[in-house]
């Protein structure tokens, strides 16, 4: 009796039927979702402890092996040097060609519905499809060699080279994006507060002034979340890498997603896989972090 | 005036420029398609001096797109439906329905949108291969069956949805499930057109999940035996990229129509692949 008085409280700040319709509603989400997105997480952490190729119904713990292993692996520091040289390009120029497209559409011009179709086109298109078309124009015979060679330069062969190949998918991954960061500028730009501008017109201020001392520091919120996608996506990138170069010429542009491919898909080897892929996740959160850290306009955006 | 006018001519000048830059590999796609393969390996001018447009059937010979084509159909009708069910379904709770453990369940799944793909597909993998789902359909959709963003994204705008309005159903005697079919989902039609496109683009365009879980031609999707043509015919400039250019058509005209809902889906939630 004492039992059911204790619950009785609880009971009844739940409506039966709501909660009844809630778990019908609910049910079929989580199903999926539980069993191939959140228990996978939890699994991997046991996964990345463990020699494990995958089929074998038993999994021999190693304890933290794999990861000590990644130290002593120079494949695995080659590729976090190329992730990390590949996710600083893309952020400084996802952020400079995204806001440079977003200030010129943010003027009432006409087109700019046009524009921003044009702009947004690469996005839209699979990745498969883009580096495919990049691949070719990059080609020894292919476009870009051809423009180069109009004007008297003869043009190297970019994806054989470590740091062309690397700065070519750089290129790429930016002209994919371009149209998201153009879009995410234009928006944050459209809601600033257009008296501030007025005033410091009125005040003499010219374009380039009030770029540097009132537009660029308004948008630091916009740049945060710019930055950090950028840094999200290129951390995990790897379906430009897998076409245009296979993470060629020699490791050149082996992400780290590529180097988790090969070893799990490839070579068979599970555990060193998740143990790649939980590196990954740790540069993620740590970026996020530090940068949320470091920029107090990125704190007052998530409020 | 004339200043102001003089501004606008310099800012269309870097945006053509800027556009010709975004558009010149579609270009390049499109007449590549269409030359014979000789005039591929000694091009210089951008357009084709005769026109091939064999090459789409020759390359449909080459590789089974047909079957590719296909799968790809299936597959991102199969997961577009479920977002549109399965996410529609779980947002309606979370937006409306008081239960316990609300907040908490919310919150675990934001928190598994920010966890990288990475982590979960290997252990993902396993599962698939476990109920002997690889090369098959249902390794293909059921397990993007639901997506989390989803059903953040209908929850906001079902939230958005004056209670008033449900409450006079219910005094008209319409039951919870009632109130939900008939008020809110008409309601909502926008914000499932938004889900809707950026679901068949996820799912058209996706490329590692087919990638691990497909072996045969079968159910290989168009982006799997596009990558996998790269690899075969590799020096058929023409028919790869008359190939490429029929994978790219779906994504193209689905944007063309649905431009405005696409972009105000990005502008309002910031989402990005």
């Amino acid at each position: 009796m004492t039992e059911h008085r204790m619950f009785a409280p609880r009971r009844e700040r739940y409506e039966r039927e709501q909660v009844i319709t809630a778990v019908v509603f609910l049910l079929p989400a989580l199903v999926v979702l539980g069993v191939f997105v959140i228990y996978p997480i939890v699994a991997a952490g046991q996964i990345s402890l463990t020699s494990w190729n995958g089929f074998d119904p038993v999994k021999e713990f190693i304890g933290f092996d794999n990861y000590a292993r990644l130290f002593s692996d120079p494949e695995f520091w080659n590729s976090l040097l190329v992730t990390c040289v590949y996710a600083v390009g893309v952020c400084l120029l996802s952020v400079a060609t995204g806001l440079t497209i977003a200030l010129l559409l943010d003027a009432p011009l006409r087109g700019r519905g046009f524009y921003r179709g044009i702009y947004f086109l690469p996005a839209v298109t699979s990745s498969v499809a883009a580096a495919i078309v990049w691949k070719y124009m990059l080609d020894p015979a292919g476009f870009v060699n051809g423009v180069l060679a109009l004007v008297g330069i003869e043009g190297p062969d970019w994806l054989q080279d470590r740091w062309l190949a690397l700065g070519a998918l750089t290129a790429l991954t930016v002209w994919k994006n371009l149209g998201f960061n153009a879009i995410l500028y234009l928006t944050a730009l459209q809601a600033l507060p257009q008296g501030v501008f007025e005033a410091a017109q009125l005040d003499g201020a010219g374009f380039w002034h009030r770029l540097r001392h009132l537009t660029i520091p308004l948008l630091a919120p916009m740049t945060f979340f710019v930055v950090v996608q950028a840094l999200i996506t290129s951390f995990q990138a790897f379906d430009l890498v897998y076409v245009l170069t296979g993470g060629g010429p020699q490791g050149g542009t082996e992400v780290l997603g590529m180097l988790m491919y090969r070893e799990a898909f490839r070579l068979g080897d599970f555990g060193y896989g998740t143990a790649i892929a939980f590196v990954t996740l740790a540069l993620v959160l740590g970026v996020s972090l530090v940068n949320w850290r470091a920029s107090g306009a990125g704190r007052s955006s998530l409020r | 005036m004339r200043r102001s006018t003089r501004l606008n001519l310099v800012r269309h000048l870097v945006l053509i420029a800027g556009s010709a830059v975004v558009v010149v590999p579609f270009l390049w796609m499109f007449t590549t398609a269409l030359q014979s393969r000789a005039e591929t390996y000694t091009n210089t001018s951008i357009l084709p001096t005769s026109w091939h447009w064999e090459n789409f059937a020759q390359a449909w010979e080459a590789a089974p797109f047909g079957q590719y084509y296909l799968n790809s159909i299936v597959m991102s009708a199969g997961i577009v439906t479920g977002h549109l069910v399965l996410d529609a379904l779980a947002a309606y709770a979370f937006a409306r329905l008081r239960f316990p453990f609300r907040n908490t369940l919310f919150v675990v799944l934001l928190a598994a949108l920010m966890i990288p793909t990475f982590v979960t597909i290997i252990p993902a993998y396993a599962i698939v291969a476990d109920l002997g789902w690889i090369d098959t359909y249902w390794g293909l959709i059921v397990p993007r069956l639901a997506d989390v963003f989803g059903i953040i994204l209908l929850r906001q705008f079902f939230a958005s949805i004056p209670v008033e309005l449900e409450d006079a159903a219910r005094i008209d005697g319409c039951s919870r499930v009632g109130t939900f079919f008939r008020v809110i989902v008409p309601l909502s039609r926008p914000a499932f057109a938004t889900l809707a496109i950026f679901s068949f683009l996820f799912a058209w365009n996706d490329f590692l999940w087919p990638l691990l879980v497909t072996n045969t031609d079968e159910v290989r999707t168009i982006q799997i035996g596009l990558a996998s043509f790269v690899g075969r015919y590799g020096t058929s400039w023409n028919y790869l990229m008359a190939g490429t250019l029929t994978a790219t058509i779906p994504s193209i005209v689905v944007f063309l129509f649905f431009q405005r809902a696409l972009v105000r889906g990005i502008a309002t939630t910031g989402l990005k692949d």
